[in-house]
């Protein structure tokens, strides 16, 4: 195998403070002591690689995956879709992405959500895709409610679909949140807000896109993805044995 | 003005959240079928080469208690030190595993095979190890860190090296219980808090 060269450090500046009193659970799950920086290696610039063959053909498809396709989901019909890209803009192909998310009434199918908003029957809130060869994914859902947690006195989260995506190294894995364009509650949420660059959070919420909205059917909503990339150069110490 | 940098940045993370396995685990939430087939069931498959071994722990946040709702992933390379895709490598070893904390316990087990040594980029190799990488509510990006073993040779292992309180290399390593058997705690924040990495 040829060395790729190292992962691009992470931007840490970029990403939530891991310690955050507004978002009190990160008070005592985030560690005290710095994180120990080195140049990856290869377990952090290999990594797993799922096959076309384990993906179903409903699998992209919340509205009609939980019923195998007999009865379709209850609520706003969206498409969710854009690109993953490396951080020197290539475009990350055949890797895995898996959403999860709450129904438009805001609840998850999970056995702690005790949410009194109901269970959608024909809804399951997972999604799994891999990007072709431009990078590229769809999901076709419903949008996902806003609901109350209990942190502060009355908090809410904005209407948000979990992202979960692989990438081609251990390294580049990350998992975040998309939020979507003009939701009032993203300016109160405290998750969001980990973020403490607006500019940053601002990368996190997707615009509606009228161009890939399907007339009298579902609206759309970009969302592209960034990994980490790797630097490249034709001076690198090679990786024995690979 | 001096030239553009053409770099994108990366994606800010967000924390997982309390739900996490609807999309990861759904079988763990009692939403399987969903799929035909779940990822990272298993790092191993019949026939894979190496001693089999089985890994137990928990998560703990800074007041000791075990987090019920932490999902991990490991990667590792086969018992001759190669990864998953590189040639020669077991086709019997997928080496990615996703495993949850018990609901009612915190505990996890990792039944995996014991990796090899594999090679530095900077020369010599690495102790066997198993990459990890932890995500759960109230933690706003995945934690990565490694498990060493007890009964292999770590003194020239160039990350291990890297730490400088020498006590806290000890929470990277797992302690061995018996023939196959290891423990592995993991202490988010305070006494004995694991060396988490940023590679």
């Amino acid at each position: 195998m040829t060395d790729l060269g190292p992962l691009i450090p992470r931007n840490r500046a970029i990403h939530p403070v891991p310690y955050d009193p507004d978002y009190k659970t990160s008070v005592a799950r985030s560690p005290n002591l710095p994180l120990l920086s080195m140049e990856s290696g290869p377990s952090e610039e290999t990594g797993p690689v799922f096959g076309h063959g384990r993906i179903g053909a409903l699998d992209n498809n919340l509205i009609l995956n939980w019923t195998k396709g007999a009865a379709p989901a209850v609520g706003e019909r969206i498409l969710m879709h854009g690109h993953v890209l490396d951080e020197t803009a290539r475009p990350v192909r055949n890797t895995l992405l898996e959403i999860w998310q709450a129904n438009a009434g805001g609840r998850y199918r999970h056995k702690k959500d005790s949410y009194l908003a109901p269970l959608d029957p024909n809804f399951g809130g997972c999604g799994r895709t891999l990007t072709d060869e431009n990078g590229y994914y769809q999901f076709l859902t419903v949008r996902p409610g806003a609901y109350p947690w209990p942190n502060r006195g009355n908090d809410w989260r904005p209407m948000h679909i979990h992202v979960s995506v692989y990438g081609h190294s251990f390294g580049q894995r990350l998992i975040t949140q998309m939020y979507f364009e003009g939701d009032p509650l993203i300016a109160h949420c405290p998750i969001a807000h980990t973020i403490k660059s607006h500019g940053q959070l601002d990368r996190l919420v997707a615009p509606l896109d009228l161009a890939y909205s399907r007339p009298l059917d579902f609206l759309a909503y970009k969302f592209d993805i960034v990994l980490r990339g790797r630097r490249q150069t034709m001076f690198e110490n090679k990786l024995e044995g690979m | 003005m001096v030239q553009k940098l053409d770099m994108l940045q990366e994606t800010p993370s967000q924390t997982a959240g309390p739900y996490v396995h609807i999309g990861l685990m759904p079988s763990y939430t009692d939403n399987g079928g969903i799929y035909d087939e779940e990822i990272g069931v298993s790092p191993i498959a019949a026939g894979a080469r190496g001693e089999i071994i089985e890994i137990v722990g928990s998560v703990c946040d800074g007041t000791g208690w075990a987090m019920r709702d932490a999902l991990l992933e490991s990667w590792q390379a086969d018992a001759a030190g190669i990864f998953p895709g590189q040639e020669g490598a077991d086709p019997g070893v997928s080496g990615h595993c996703r495993f949850a904390a018990d609901a009612v316990s915190g505990e996890f087990t990792l039944r995996t095979v014991k990796p090899g040594p594999v090679p530095h980029r900077a020369g010599g190799r690495q102790a066997p190890h198993i990459s990890l990488w932890i995500v759960a509510r109230g933690i706003n990006i995945g934690l990565q860190t490694r498990i060493y073993f007890e009964d292999e040779d770590n003194s020239a292992d160039p990350l291990l090296a890297r730490i400088e309180q020498r006590p806290r290399v000890e929470t990277l390593i797992a302690k061995k219980l018996g023939p196959g058997q290891y423990r592995f705690d993991i202490r988010l924040q305070g006494a004995g808090e694991t060396v988490f990495l940023d590679l």
